[in-house]
């Protein structure tokens, strides 16, 4: 992994590369190398395989990352290309020209979390959601308990708890 | 006498490439198949424009299953995800449980003990055969062969009392968390587990019989929903659906997980990548499990312990880091992207089940230009389960 590394850092200005296992590892790719990273990665270095593209949201840190995970199935190893974006209208070029399955991905994450792709197939179109007009539910800053709340009436007779608070009380009555 | 359709009523492309249909020209017909409908895999629905009896253009609607599971993992503690898990699949829950509590000990540093492995790899099989059981009744009876599905639920029925016996659980097992699994296998469990397998290797003889060699089924299938060898990379195609088309793509073989270095197996792979072809070579699967199972059994150490130490549940944060864990399902690749920030919490939970690029590009694809009687048989053919795209 350490040499793929090194072959690309040739190439692409990537980030340092985090070693999760020997047959995986992430890397920070800019948003502007992305493609040709990919590019290189699947015509060159046999990586065909998108496995995934989901998005994390780092409210904190004002950032959403993109991760890219790619497969060479011939030398078991697996390729995670991270891309940090700005939260405020967050955009990333599409790369459904280059894995045609990438389209779906892209249509969740515009619907989920907000992020365009422009150019990509049916992006608009409503893609697990139907009426939706609260914000992207998937962003850290959208309260699942509030929006349960204001849209759904309490069935009479039922409690609910905040999960560890209650499972700390039921193990610990008397506090510890 | 060969039939040679008129191209020429077909839709023409707009300049964005997409299909120009104008519904009140009365070529064209919309024709929904789901949610509620017997050719239908589970909670979906594709929407058909059809001219005539064939399809123009097909498009997968989800949704109707909704229910968040990665943002409802973001509130909850670690061991407190993993009851969640499993009911994101209903046939084959186990994958879940193994990918998360798998993904959970890859960031937290905890290995789980060698016994524990053997009884993952173990119910994972189990969990494979009753996919394929309800998988081979979908498929002929999407064609109209009604008893296989009354056979193969029998026999899955029994595999549900083994599930009993070993989890407490019929469905949702519940039964891998990280560190390890609950328990160990019941008294006298391999007898029965013997008995439930012959049981099922008699079914299956009976099944390939009056599915496999039936003229109508095969009839039907035979050259039907081709899968080019060439999309495989393209549209993420895993598992028997690229197996089919003569690629041993198999996660068990390509990146040995659990304890399957250990185990005597090839990837059942086929050639023509048909409809038959890939029944096929998920009944060759099925019968690839039952013969795992019996090596499992006979090279599963019995003493030992279950569970790794674990921290203490309730203060238990891992350090900030992200993963990807994968494993072979019933359907292909079954993956899960775990980020930790930390804190006690999972920052984000990603699940990748096969469906989600069979059912929706792939299928897509390959729906156009098929006879809307064809349509049940090749979406089922591509063993596609909604919850996997929704979650």
């Amino acid at each position: 992994m350490r040499e793929l590394h090194t072959r690309l850092k040739q190439l692409f200005p990537l980030g340092e590369l985090t070693e999760q296992r020997p047959d995986l590892a992430f890397v920070t790719v800019p948003a502007a190398f992305l493609r040709p990273t990919l590019l290189h990665l699947r015509d060159r270095e046999g990586f065909t395989h998108l496995v995934l593209l989901t998005a994390v949201d780092w409210l904190e840190e004002g950032q959403f990352q993109l991760t890219y995970l790619l497969t060479n199935r011939h030398a078991a190893t697996t390729l995670g290309l991270r891309v940090m974006l700005p939260r405020e209208d967050a955009r990333m070029e599409s790369i459904h020209e280059v894995w045609p399955t990438a389209a779906t991905y892209q249509r969740e994450l515009r619907e989920m979390f907000g992020i365009d792709f422009p150019g990509s197939p049916r992006l608009h179109e409503e893609f697990i959601l139907e009426g939706w007009n609260d914000i992207p539910p998937y962003r850290r800053d959208f309260d699942t308990l509030k929006y349960a709340r204001e849209s759904y009436n309490e069935r009479p007779g039922r409690e609910t708890h905040d999960p560890a608070t209650h499972m700390k009380q039921k193990l610990y009555p008397g506090g510890a | 006498m060969n039939y040679t359709p008129d191209r020429s009523q077909y839709p023409s492309k707009k300049a964005d490439g997409t299909l120009d249909i104008d519904l009140t020209s009365g070529k064209y017909l919309k024709l929904w198949q789901g949610p509620n409908h017997p050719g239908i895999t589970g909670n979906m629905s594709v929407e058909l424009t059809v001219c005539g009896d064939e399809v123009v253009e097909g498009k997968t609607h989800v949704g109707y299953l909704h229910r968040g599971f990665e943002k409802l993992m973001e509130r909850r503690t670690f061991i407190q995800c993993f009851p969640i898990v499993c009911r994101i699949c209903v046939p084959e829950p186990d994958f879940n449980e193994y990918c998360y509590a798998a993904a959970v000990e890859d960031l937290a540093g905890v290995k789980s003990p060698e016994r524990a492995d053997w009884m993952r790899a173990l119910i994972l099989e189990m969990g494979r055969i009753n996919s394929y059981l309800m998988y081979l009744g979908g498929q002929a009876g999407a064609l109209g062969l009604g008893v296989v599905g009354q056979w193969t639920t029998y026999v899955r029925d029994l595999m549900l009392d083994r599930f009993e016996e070993m989890t407490g659980a019929r469905i949702y097992h519940m039964f891998i968390l990280p560190g390890g699994v609950r328990d160990g296998l019941p008294e006298g469990f391999d007898k029965r587990m013997e008995e439930t397998l012959r049981e099922i290797e008699s079914t299956m003889k009976d099944v390939h019989d009056v599915m496999f060699r039936n003229a109508v089924f095969k009839k039907r299938t035979v050259g039907q929903g081709v899968i080019d060898p060439a999309w495989l990379d393209q549209y993420g195609i895993t598992g028997p659906n690229a197996r089919a088309a003569g690629v041993p793509k198999d996660v068990r073989r390509d990146h040995p997980y659990l304890v399957y270095d250990q185990l005597d197996f090839e990837p059942v792979i086929g050639h023509d990548s048909d409809i038959y072809t890939r029944s096929d070579v998920r009944r060759r699967d099925l019968l690839m499990s039952v013969d795992l199972i019996r090596q499992i059994l006979a090279k599963m150490p019995r003493s030992g312990p279950l569970m790794a130490e674990m921290p203490s549940m309730l203060h238990w944060k891992i350090p900030r880091g992200e993963t990807y864990v994968r494993g072979e399902c019933s359907r292909g690749e079954y993956g899960y992207y775990l980020v930790t920030d930390g804190s006690g919490y999972p920052r984000r939970v990603n699940v990748r089940g096969p469906s989600y690029t069979h059912a929706m590009t792939l299928l897509e694809r390959m729906i156009v230009n098929i006879n809307i009687s064809d349509v049940a048989a090749l979406m089922v053919s591509l063993h596609t389960y909604p919850p996997e795209i929704e979650r």
